[in-house]
C-alpha cells in the first residue's frame, strides 16, 4: 500500500471482528466482495472475496478466508464521489456480479483513484448503494445500543431542560413584586396573600387557619433545580468534575453502561446473510470477559441476559445465540459451546478444558476431608470457582467416567472417589497398598 | 474391624456411595458383585435362608455411617444373585428372597457325602431327621432350609440315588437312599 493513503489496514478482534472507532457503527455487512482498482490494479494488494462492512465512518474489508488479503479500510472523507450505478433497468432485480465504483482522494488532495467493488454473484446491490449514500453524505451515527439510548437520553434531557427553565421563568415571575398579578383580599376564603414586608404568602383556605410559605424558600428550592439542572448539563456534554461526588458518581454509572454495551450491535439488517456469522464472531469477542470473572464457565442463560443487556434495543432470540454460538467451531475463537448429557449448554473458555477442570476434580476428592466425607457440588464450585449448578455437571461428567461414585442420603448428595475399582472382587478383605481404596480406608475409618 | 453379629465386614462397609445405587453401568456391576459375594458370606456364616425386602435385614444397614439400603438396591442386588442362580424369588411381588450359598446341586452333593461319611446309603430317614438329627450336626445341612432340603433331595430322587415317600405324620416325609 506503499504511497497510498486512502486505503488503510484495519484492525480486527481475535474472532475477525472488525475493530470499531468510538461511536463507530456498522449499516451494511455484504459477503463476497472485492475491492480493485480497475485503472491501476498493481497498485493495491489483491483484496479478493472478502466481507465488505459499510460503517458510519468507513468501508471496512476483511478477508474471509485465509489467504485473502489484509484486513483494510477506506474512510468515507477520502470519498469524493460514488458513481451512479449503469444499471438503470427498474424491475431488473439481480445482475450477475454487479460493480459499485467510487472516488477517492488522497489526503492532501494531491492524486485521487476510483475504486470499484465487485459484488461476486447474482444480487441486487440497491440496498447497499442506498446506505453507502446515505452514510457518505450523511455520516450520522445511527440510533442503536447503549450509546444510542445514550444520545436520546441527552436530548431528552435537553428537552426537559427547556421546559424546567419555563417552569422556573413562571416561578420567577411569581417572586418579582412588580410583576405580580394575585388577589389581594387577606382575609377572603380560598385565596393567596402577600406580606411585602416579610416576603411571606399567606394562603388562605378555609376552615384551616391561614398557612405561612416563606418566600426565601421557595427561592432556595429553585436554586437547587438550577444547579442540578446545571450539573445534568455539564455532565452530559462535559468531563466530569473530580472535586464533585455527585458528579463522579454520575459518571461512573455512565462508565459503566458504556463497559458492558455494544456500540455497533450486528443486527440481520446490517449483516444480511451474513448475520449469524458476525453475531458469532461478535458474541465471541463480547463473552471473554464475563467468563474470565466467571472461572472460564458460564451457563447460556447468564450468556443470554448478558449480550443482550449489552445489545440494548437491538435484542437477539434465544435459537439465534445458539446458532451464533454452535458457528464458533468453524472460527478460530478462544471460547467453545459445550452440551452437558443432562442438556445443560455452558459457554467455557477453550482453556477451561474439561481435562483441566478433571484433574483438579481429582485432586478435590482425593483430600483427607473429601476421602471422609466426600464433596458436594457447592463444595467443588468453591475449589472450581464457578456456579455450583456448572460444578454438578462436571462431578456428573466425572461420575459417568467412573472416577467418581455419588453418595444419595437424607444429608444430600455427594461424591466420593471411587475405590470399588480397587478392591479384588474374589477377596473383598484384601486391601491393596497404596492403592485409592487404601487411602480411603487411612483417612475414613482411622478419623472414626 | 466392623462386624455385623460374629460376621466380620470389610472396609467398603463403610464406604457411603456403598450403600446408593450407582447409576454408572461399570460402577454398578462392581457395586453389585460386592454386594452379592457380601450377601452369600453373610448368609453362609449366619445360616440364612430366606431375607425379606421389607423386613430388617441387618447387612442392609450401616448405623455406623447412618446409611441402608433402599428398596431399589434391595431389589436389584437380589435380582443379581437370582440370576446367577444363588437365589429364587419366592413370591411373585418379590417379598421375599430364598438365598442359595450352596447351589441346588452342590446341596445335593453335599448330603450324598454326607450318607456315605454316616453309612446311611441303604437306610431311611426323614427329611426332618436329615436337617435336625444328631447325624448331619457340624455340617452345612444341620439346620438347613426345608424347601432347599427337598429342592436338593429331588434332584437327588431324578438321579435315583434315593426315593421320596409320604411318611406317617403329613407333614413329613420318608427318604429311602439307593446310593
Amino acid at each position: 500500500m506503499a504511497g497510498i493513503t486512502w486505503l488503510q489496514p484495519a484492525a480486527t478482534t481475535t474472532s475477525g471482528r472488525p475493530v470499531l472507532l468510538p461511536g463507530e457503527t456498522e449499516s451494511s455487512i455484504q459477503p463476497s466482495v472485492d475491492l480493485v482498482n480497475e485503472d491501476n490494479p498493481n497498485s493495491l494488494p489483491s483484496l479478493k472475496s472478502g466481507n465488505l462492512i459499510l460503517t458510519s465512518y468507513r468501508l471496512i474489508w476483511l478477508p474471509n478466508a485465509t489467504p485473502g488479503g489484509p484486513p483494510s479500510s477506506v474512510a468515507l472523507s477520502a470519498v469524493t464521489h460514488i458513481f451512479e450505478s449503469k444499471k438503470t433497468i427498474k424491475g431488473m432485480l439481480a445482475i450477475a456480479s454487479p460493480r459499485v465504483r467510487f472516488q477517492v482522494m488522497e489526503s492532501g488532495g494531491r492524486s485521487g483513484a476510483v475504486v470499484t467493488l465487485v459484488f461476486r454473484g447474482k444480487r441486487d446491490v440497491d440496498v447497499f448503494v442506498g446506505k453507502f449514500w446515505e452514510a457518505w453524505r450523511a455520516r450520522a451515527v445511527p440510533v442503536v445500543g447503549v450509546s444510542g439510548i445514550l444520545r436520546k437520553e441527552q436530548e431528552m434531557w435537553e428537552s426537559t431542560d427547556k421546559s424546567l427553565q419555563d417552569a422556573f421563568q413562571d416561578l420567577n415571575a411569581l417572586m418579582k413584586p412588580e410583576d405580580r398579578v394575585l388577589h389581594v383580599e387577606s382575609d377572603a376564603p380560598n385565596s393567596i396573600s402577600l406580606n411585602q414586608k416579610t416576603g411571606c404568602f399567606l394562603l388562605n383556605l378555609l376552615p384551616i387557619t391561614p398557612y405561612p410559605c416563606n418566600m426565601s424558600k421557595a427561592k432556595e428550592m429553585v436554586m437547587l433545580a438550577e444547579k442540578m439542572r446545571q450539573k445534568l448539563l455539564s455532565g452530559s456534554s462535559s468531563q466530569a468534575d473530580a472535586t464533585n461526588d455527585e458528579m463522579g458518581s454520575k459518571e461512573e454509572m455512565q462508565d459503566w453502561l458504556l463497559s458492558v454495551g455494544i456500540v455497533s450491535p450486528v443486527t440481520k439488517e446490517s449483516a444480511g446473510a451474513l448475520y449469524h456469522q458476525e453475531l458469532s464472531r461478535q458474541l465471541a469477542d463480547f463473552v471473554k470477559i464475563p467468563l474470565e470473572r466467571a472461572g472460564g464457565i458460564m451457563n447460556m442463560i447468564d450468556i443470554y441476559c448478558l449480550f443482550n443487556r449489552a445489545r440494548g434495543t437491538e435484542l437477539i432470540s434465544p435459537d439465534d445465540l445458539l446458532r451464533a454460538c454452535s458457528l464458533w467451531e468453524k472460527f478460530n475463537v478462544p471460547v467453545m459451546l459445550k452440551k452437558f448429557e443432562s442438556g445443560v449448554m455452558v459457554i467455557q473458555n477453550k482453556s477451561h478444558s474439561d481435562e483441566e477442570v478433571f484433574s483438579r476434580i481429582k485432586s478435590l476428592v482425593q483430600k483427607p476431608d473429601a476421602l471422609q466425607s466426600g464433596v458436594s457440588a457447592t463444595d467443588a464450585a468453591r475449589t472450581l470457582g464457578i456456579a455450583p449448578a456448572m460444578a454438578k455437571e462436571h462431578l456428573l461428567a466425572a461420575e459417568s467416567k467412573g472416577f467418581l461414585c455419588r453418595d444419595v442420603s437424607p444429608d444430600g448428595f455427594r461424591f466420593y472417589i471411587n475405590i470399588f475399582e480397587d478392591i479384588d472382587p474374589n477377596d473383598a478383605y484384601l486391601v491393596k497398598e497404596y492403592g485409592v481404596y487404601d487411602a480411603w480406608i487411612r483417612s475414613a475409618i482411622v478419623s472414626r | 474391624m466392623q462386624t455385623v453379629g460374629d460376621h466380620k465386614l470389610p472396609h467398603f462397609y463403610n464406604y457411603p456411595p456403598y450403600f446408593t445405587l450407582q447409576p454408572v453401568r461399570e460402577t454398578r456391576e462392581k457395586q453389585i458383585q460386592l454386594w452379592k459375594e457380601l450377601i452369600l458370606d453373610y448368609c453362609r456364616t449366619q445360616k440364612i435362608f430366606v431375607i425379606g425386602l421389607e423386613q430388617d435385614f441387618p447387612l442392609f444397614t450401616n448405623p455406623a455411617i447412618e446409611r441402608s439400603l433402599n428398596h431399589e438396591a434391595r431389589e436389584a442386588f437380589l435380582s443379581a444373585l437370582v440370576s446367577d442362580g444363588r437365589a429364587e424369588w419366592m413370591d411373585k411381588n418379590r417379598r421375599q428372597c430364598l438365598i442359595l450359598w450352596h447351589r441346588i446341586k452342590d446341596w445335593a452333593d453335599l448330603i450324598l457325602n454326607f450318607v456315605k461319611e454316616n453309612g446311611l446309603e441303604d437306610s431311611v430317614m426323614t427329611v426332618d431327621e436329615i436337617r435336625t438329627g444328631i447325624e448331619s450336626r457340624g455340617t452345612d445341612i444341620h439346620g438347613m432350609d426345608r424347601t432347599v432340603l427337598l429342592r436338593a433331595l429331588k434332584l437327588l430322587e431324578n438321579k435315583g440315588k434315593l426315593a421320596i415317600f409320604k411318611g406317617t405324620s403329613a407333614d413329613d416325609e420318608g427318604v429311602k437312599f439307593s446310593v
